[in-house]
């Protein structure tokens, strides 16, 4: 019998996943009004940057081979790097644009970044071990956890506080709060638009590579769909917890986590492999209660 | 003169007859030709046709992001597999369909259209909860619904085949047939558009609160295009499967929900030509990118593009394009003919063109 100790830190861990993908997704809305399809492509590529490029079925490590303490940090840049890269060359010169032709060229974006991973690794997913003592269960409260979800879940709670303190403290997270209020009047008041917008894509693209990090030890394979599927859940998620607002990303990350992990458990056998389905269908039941989502940000009131 | 306004009306009429002229003068180019491959290439461009102009009836005339038709595109072939593929196959490979349609070999055309028919019927019962939502919450909701299709046909083990592909469809659709199910869809796109209910539907388009004022019922607008739309989309569907002659439901993932989009935008979302101008001159794009990956001769020298750069390039050229014409090639604009016509008094609708 699956003990509820267990379950819980299942939940916990597989929510703070999507909480943190979640996040990099709320981040760039908030200040753009981009839905950042190639997100999950960030992933990717962060996972792809730790091994050596070819398209042999067994996997070279590169920047993997690197301590921990020199590869977090390097990693982490990495994925604001190319966040960064990618507002250059591609969203700075769709400010004007709407919305839809946003987000329709962020798919095309995340389009060309994973065929050009595919090109350069090869279709098959490959086998990574990164920091396999990880996975090692340790016993707490009658369950036996890997480090890993343990690390997870804490990471997710000091980034949560850390992003939280860098909003309300910094002039950094003020001006990007004010530009989530109301983008034209903050550049009025003075905040400098691009500044804003390359930190929010730094944090973002940063956001992603711990992501990247986490899911690398956690399944220890590299594969180029792997953002995909973890890039509809935060996509989800950002919405269900009202689209622009931070704290609703998170709760709704760990919402849709838990209600995962929940089916898991206690699907009848027959119906576990259709698991998704009553996810996704339990999410749209969810944005029929709440079309605007569970925390609605003031910006998301319409004016007429 | 006759007035301007029933002068638009004839011209707005125009367009179906220009786009399916350019499409038939397309299709004549490939059989004077007669190159076999290039027929194929033809034939899955004019699938694809009608696949994006079902998806515009409800995404240009509405506005709302679907990530959603991929889904009822694979209602539709799995559909036509069910009635047409033959009795003793359905009994190897897909063991618990039930014994009326594990029975049933349909000739295909009924097929077609009853597989369109099960697309709209899944549309107008998803649709009834999706399209009570509105903006990027109903995108979603579409997608959730993609995502939904996708789980239940690549895990229904005895009736979709699960992952392991569906085999043996008839490969009946060639250029001509594909040619008429696309004329068919701008057809009713036009007609649609240019209805009442589609007329109301773009002026939600353009101002949600504004044509509520004016006492516009934008669900029942938005779900009547979603169902019509669903209907050209399953029959595409239909007509991909029975072109390739193999089904899995991977192909109906977010590769086509992707490949269709691009299409719609770089085109130019706001109009049926955009519509159309998009699908050819991608797939144009795309045909031309996979013969130069495989090596082509220019003046006695070998070139030959790495492989994979075909979506590289394809992704580029959509990033370009909508970084230099945000509202696509077309702009929003309807290619249309501008006849002096006989004075028709106010009151008489014009039925068709001269």
């Amino acid at each position: 019998m699956t003990n509820l100790a267990q379950l819980f830190f299942d939940a916990a861990s597989l929510g703070g996943l999507y909480a943190m993908a979640a996040l990099g997704i709320a981040l760039i809305f908030g200040v753009m009004n981009l839905v950042n399809f190639a997100h999950g492509e960030y992933i990717a590529f962060c996972v792809f940057a730790l091994i050596v490029p070819s398209t042999d079925a067994v996997a070279v490590m590169l920047l993997g081979r690197a301590p921990a303490l020199l590869l977090v940090p390097l990693v982490l840049s990495l994925g604001a790097a190319i966040a960064i890269a990618s507002e250059y060359a591609v969203f700075r010169h769709l400010r004007r644009a709407d919305p839809v032709a946003m987000m329709i060229s962020s798919f095309a974006l995340g389009f060309v970044i994973r065929n050009a991973l595919l090109a350069i690794y090869g279709g098959r997913p490959k086998a990574i071990s990164l920091w396999p003592e990880l996975n090692t269960p340790v016993a707490i409260v009658g369950a036996d956890v890997p480090l890993l979800q343990l690390i997870v879940i804490l990471t997710t709670l000091l980034v949560v506080a850390g992003l939280a303190g860098l909003l309300k403290k910094t002039r950094l997270g003020l001006e990007m709060r004010a530009a989530a209020e109301n983008f034209t009047m903050a550049r009025l008041l003075g905040v400098k638009a691009n500044v804003v917008i390359t930190g929010a894509f730094a944090l973002s693209g940063a956001l992603a590579a711990a992501v990247a990090l986490i899911m690398a030890t956690q399944t220890g394979v590299a594969d180029v769909r792997m953002g995909g599927q973890i890039m509809l859940v935060a996509f989800i998620a950002t919405v269900i917890g009202g689209l622009g607002s931070l704290p609703g990303a998170v709760a709704a990350g760990f919402l849709i986590g838990a209600a995962s992990v929940l089916l898991q458990a206690f699907l009848p056998l027959d119906a576990r492999p259709f698991r998704d389905a009553f996810l996704y269908s339990l999410v749209i039941v969810c944005l029929l209660v709440r079309p605007q989502g569970l925390f609605v940000p003031a910006s998301a009131k319409p004016r007429v | 003169m006759p007035s301007q306004h029933a002068q638009n009306r004839l011209a707005a009429y125009s367009t179906p007859l220009i786009l399916s002229a350019v499409l038939l003068a397309f299709v004549l180019l490939v059989v004077v030709l007669d190159d076999k491959a290039l027929a194929r290439t033809a034939a899955e461009a004019l699938v694809r046709v009608t696949l994006v102009v079902g998806l515009w009836i409800f995404v240009g005339n509405s506005g709302v992001i679907s990530f959603g038709h991929a889904g009822y595109m694979a209602i539709g072939a799995y559909c036509s597999a069910w009635l047409t593929l033959k009795p003793q196959s359905k009994a190897l490979f897909l063991p618990d369909l039930p014994p009326w349609l594990m029975d049933a070999q349909w000739p295909v055309f009924p097929a077609a259209i009853a597989s369109g028919l099960l697309a709209a019927l899944v549309a107008l019962l998803s649709g009834a909860a999706i399209l009570r939502l509105s903006g990027i919450a109903a995108s979603i909701a579409t997608f959730a619904f993609l995502a939904i299709v996708n789980t239940v046909y690549s895990n229904w083990e005895g009736v979709t085949g699960a992952t392991s592909s569906v085999v043996g469809l008839a490969r009946y659709v060639d250029h001509w047939v594909a040619l008429a199910w696309a004329t068919a869809a701008i057809v009713a796109a036009n007609l649609y558009a240019n209805s009442a209910s589609g007329l109301a539907l773009r002026a939600t388009r353009e101002d949600e609160v504004a044509a509520r004022a004016s006492g516009i019922d934008m669900y029942r607008h938005r779900l009547w295009s979603l169902v019509i739309s669903a209907f050209f989309t399953g029959i595409s569907g239909a007509l991909l499967g029975h072109s390739i002659g193999v089904l899995n439901p991977d192909s109906f993932y977010l590769g086509i929900t992707f490949i269709s989009l691009a299409m719609l935008v770089v085109g130019g979302i706001g109009s049926l030509s955009g519509a159309v101008t998009g699908v050819l001159l991608l797939s144009l794009l795309i045909e031309l990118l996979v013969r130069a990956e495989r090596g082509i001769t220019v003046g006695g020298a070998e070139f030959a593009l790495p492989s994979g750069s075909q979506e590289i390039l394809i992704g580029v050229a959509m990033i370009v394009v909508l970084i230099l014409r945000p509202a696509g090639l077309t702009g929003g604009r309807e290619f249309k003919l501008r006849l002096s016509v006989p004075r028709i008094p106010l009151s008489q609708e014009p039925t068709s063109t001269n």
